[in-house]
């Protein structure tokens, strides 16, 4: 670590910093306060309370229907096309991967010059992923099914940070990149000329991870880093309009709920989080005292009741959105799972893991036969198969039935 | 200073130069501090005197030797956030200097003069080789100057009310539940589950006839049906009819500069003037005068947001008026009334049986096909890979 050489001003200039360095803090600590009690004042009932009237779920099974093998190393990113089949995936060994997860085949691959791919994103088009790590870019290169073309010769560098790239993504079109840094900004970025449109200082330590509201104006954008904070932007400005500071350790992945009214984030702290914008503060917390490891990656289902979080402990844990309960738990992965992605449809998830694979899955029932037990006030589920587990369950861990109708099918 | 050199060349047998260096290190990094003249941070090699810095503190008693290490393959392998470190390192000193000062002026009344000066030495000799680099204190001021504005801004903020909120995701989560397949399943069957791609095939962009969900899902919310491309264009032919058409076209055009190419802007604003704006223009849209006379003023010097304001004015127009007329008219209602309502898979009897899973055109090809005029069907699964490796 390389000192400065002392000259007398500079001395003099840093104990002045440091003055008003502790003054800024206490106006800040100040402001917080008084906005902690301005957000208290109308926050007149919880989340689990309104959905009392809401049906219970009841236990999900998850199942794992395809694994997608072929990356040499920790899987770190991945993202869905919008042809709701195709997917990006990238690992720390540089290499990115363009997957058909239905048929499990690779369609396209290309060898970063850097390791730790910590980013990818899939273009609106499907004609182009966008990707980069510790190279501190973001490059885009377009997807060519000519098996004589060299991918990374049409490589296009667009965004250029002053340390690693923790998140990108394209905003409507394949014209624009969002990205995520370590070096504490994101950025807006003209994918044609590589300008940067528009950068977002604010956050007070490495930024992890970024997500695009879905709001009719598509003008903001939420963003989470290590300085515990969750940041809300306005795209256009590059201002900063709402900020949540709730977590308890780094912030690793933010999602918006399906209506744009809320995010949820997943942290280092071992919990998810839900924010609502418009009631400007946290309004629950996904936890459990069994879960103590950290959460990589957070997404919702399609209506936004269910919220999926991948974590350091290898599992997925399914939490009920308005209940705060958690409704299944899945294992499957033999390392950490380090990024999760609901499919643009809702059909399915995709997990990408530690232990170089990604895997797609989703619910099932897997039972044919159901009998009523009257002695025991159970229903009893038969397997398909002779070597499942048979499933019984009270009534009152089971959706209504017209609903588990639609749930029973039979699987492979 | 002399001294400090002679001894440390005759303990480690190094040269004057190797000496100089070490010393130089020792002062630096605070173990040893000059008298005279406290600032220069220097072992000069003559009767200047230095005094040794109490191990209270030293540099090596305050941080653990890993944390000063940046390029140690550890800190990678955990995902590089030196820059966190550092920002933690220099809250710390802080916290540290100010408990310090404090516990200090307590103690130093009950000091002998003589203590105390030697207490002070040792103090500012500390404070000036801990102290974190102006840089970093700068941009930690202007770091905590955005949080002070960010507080600010959210104190101006109105805010709703926690039940009206969260009532909201309640009527969300309803709404969308029959749409959501991880909760309800998906008609004729999830493909994920089935290995049929009947489902992908029934809600394709462009089908002959949707299915029922999908045209109900148009009337959730306005963005809902503008997002989709089906819903979008049946919106366009219901304006037709009613001579509106222009704010729709005005809306996608509006979108495109948004979206589009940086270098197209000024050529796509100058379109929309010609062909919406203009006095006398072919589809002149209806803008208010405040909004037109701000964007007119705007297309004077191009750029991707010139459009914003009349567009949402646009938008809040169509949303307000034609949207909801569009839902009641026969239109849509012969539209949701012919939507397929796909049959459930009937499951195999054989469970263990798995389909074929097709291939698709992959998106990509989808781009070059179109140049051709071409389109091609559903392939054989298994073995189209069209794997490339490029270094």
């Amino acid at each position: 670590v390389q000192r400065s050489p002392l000259i007398p001003e500079m001395a003099t200039q840093e104990v002045q910093l440091n003055e008003t360095l502790a003054h800024l803090k206490t106006e800040s600590e100040t402001l917080k306060s008084k906005l902690e009690e301005e957000r208290a004042k109308l926050h007149d009932v919880e989340l689990h309370q309104v959905a009392e009237k809401v049906e219970g779920l009841g236990q999900f099974v998850m199942k794992t229907r395809r694994t997608l093998k072929g990356h040499g190393n920790k899987v770190l990113c991945m993202d869905w096309c919008k042809d709701k089949r195709r997917i990006v995936s990238s690992s720390q060994d540089g290499k990115v991967i363009v997957w058909d997860a239905f048929t499990t085949n690779k369609e396209h691959a290309v060898t970063m010059p850097c390791t730790w791919v910590m980013a990818c994103a899939y273009a609106p088009s499907g004609c182009a992923v966008a990707c980069g790590g510790l190279d501190n870019k973001c490059s885009v290169y377009p997807l060519s099914l000519d098996k004589n073309e060299n991918l990374a010769a049409k490589k296009k560098s667009v965004a250029m940070h002053t340390n690693y790239l923790s998140a990108c993504s394209f905003t409507n079109s394949d014209m624009q990149i969002l990205t995520s840094s370590g070096d504490g900004t994101c950025a807006l970025w003209d994918v044609e000329s590589g300008q940067l449109l528009q950068s977002f200082h604010g956050h007070a330590a490495d930024v992890l991870c970024l997500d695009l509201a879905p709001s009719e104006t598509g003008n903001t954008f939420v963003s989470g880093g290590c300085d515990k904070k969750a940041n809300v932007w306005d795209m256009r400005s590059g201002q900063c309009i709402q900020s949540f500071e709730t977590h308890e350790s780094d912030i690793n992945s933010v999602r918006y709920y399906p209506s744009g009214d809320a995010f949820a984030s997943g942290s280092d702290d071992a919990t998810c989080r839900l924010y609502d914008l418009r009631a400007d503060r946290e309004v629950a917390i996904y936890s459990k005292e069994s879960i103590i490891f950290g959460v990589s990656s957070v997404d919702f289902s399609l209506s936004g009741r269910l919220l999926f979080g991948g974590y350091n402990d290898y599992t997925i844990n399914v939490w009920d959105v308005l209940k705060g309960t958690r409704v299944s738990i899945l294992f499957g992965h033999e390392n950490r799972v380090s990024t999760l992605r609901v499919s643009p449809d809702g059909t399915a998830f995709s997990t990408g893991s530690w232990d170089h694979t990604l895997r797609v899955c989703d619910d099932c029932y897997f039972f044919i036969g159901i009998k009523y037990n009257q002695n025991l006030c159970t229903f009893n589920f038969t397997p398909c198969a002779p070597d499942k587990p048979p499933l019984s369950l009270t009534a009152t861990h089971l959706p209504k039935y017209s609903n588990l109708k639609k749930h029973i099918y039979r699987s492979t | 200073g002399r001294d400090i050199i002679d001894w440390l060349i005759q303990k480690y047998n190094v040269s004057e130069e190797e000496s100089l260096h070490v010393g130089g290190m020792l002062v630096k990094y605070g173990y040893i501090y000059p008298l005279k003249e406290p600032r220069s941070l220097v072992l000069r090699p003559d009767e200047s005197p230095y005094r040794f810095q109490t191990p209270y503190f030293w540099t090596s008693t305050r941080w653990p030797a890993s944390e000063l290490d940046y390029g140690n393959a550890k800190n990678q392998t955990e995902g590089v956030r030196g820059y966190s470190v550092l920002h933690k390192r220099i809250n710390h000193t802080w916290d540290f200097v100010v408990m310090q000062a404090r516990e200090q002026l307590r103690a130093s009344k009950q000091r002998r003069k003589a203590d105390r000066i030697v207490l002070e030495c040792q103090e500012q000799a500390y404070w000036l080789i801990n102290r974190p680099p102006v840089r970093s204190l700068l941009l930690l001021c202007s770091t905590v100057m955005n949080q002070i504005e960010t507080s600010r801004r959210a104190l101006g903020r109105n805010r709703v009310k926690s039940s009206i909120c969260l009532e909201g995701f309640v009527k969300y989560s309803e709404q969308y539940l029959n749409h959501d397949p991880i909760m309800q399943g998906c008609l004729p069957s999830n493909p994920w589950i089935s290995d049929d791609t009947a489902h992908w095939t029934m809600n394709a962009d462009m089908v002959p006839t949707p299915t029922r969900l999908r045209v109900e899902r148009w009337s959730f919310s306005f963005m809902e049906l503008l997002e989709d491309s089906m819903g979008r264009r049946e919106f366009m032919t219901y304006l037709e009819k009613e001579f509106s058409a222009e704010n729709l076209c005005f809306w996608q055009a509006c979108e495109d500069v948004r979206h589009g190419e940086s270098s197209r802007i000024v050529e796509k604003v100058e379109d929309i003037y010609k062909n919406f704006l203009a006095p006398g223009a072919a589809r002149w849209v209806n803008i208010d005068s405040k909004t037109m006379d701000k964007t007119l003023e705007g297309i004077r010097h191009p750029h991707r947001f010139v459009m914003d304001d009349a567009q949402m004015h646009i938008y809040f127009l169509m949303k307000k008026d034609s949207y909801p007329r569009y839902l009641k008219s026969d239109l849509y209602k012969n539209m949701l009334a012919k939507a397929i309502v796909p049959q459930e898979t009937k499951k195999s009897v054989f469970p263990f049986m798995r389909r074929q899973r097709h291939s698709s055109p992959s998106p990509a090809q989808a781009a070059t096909q179109a140049e051709d005029g071409q389109a091609k069907g559903a392939g054989q699964a298994g073995t189209n890979s069209a794997v490339q490796l490029s270094a």
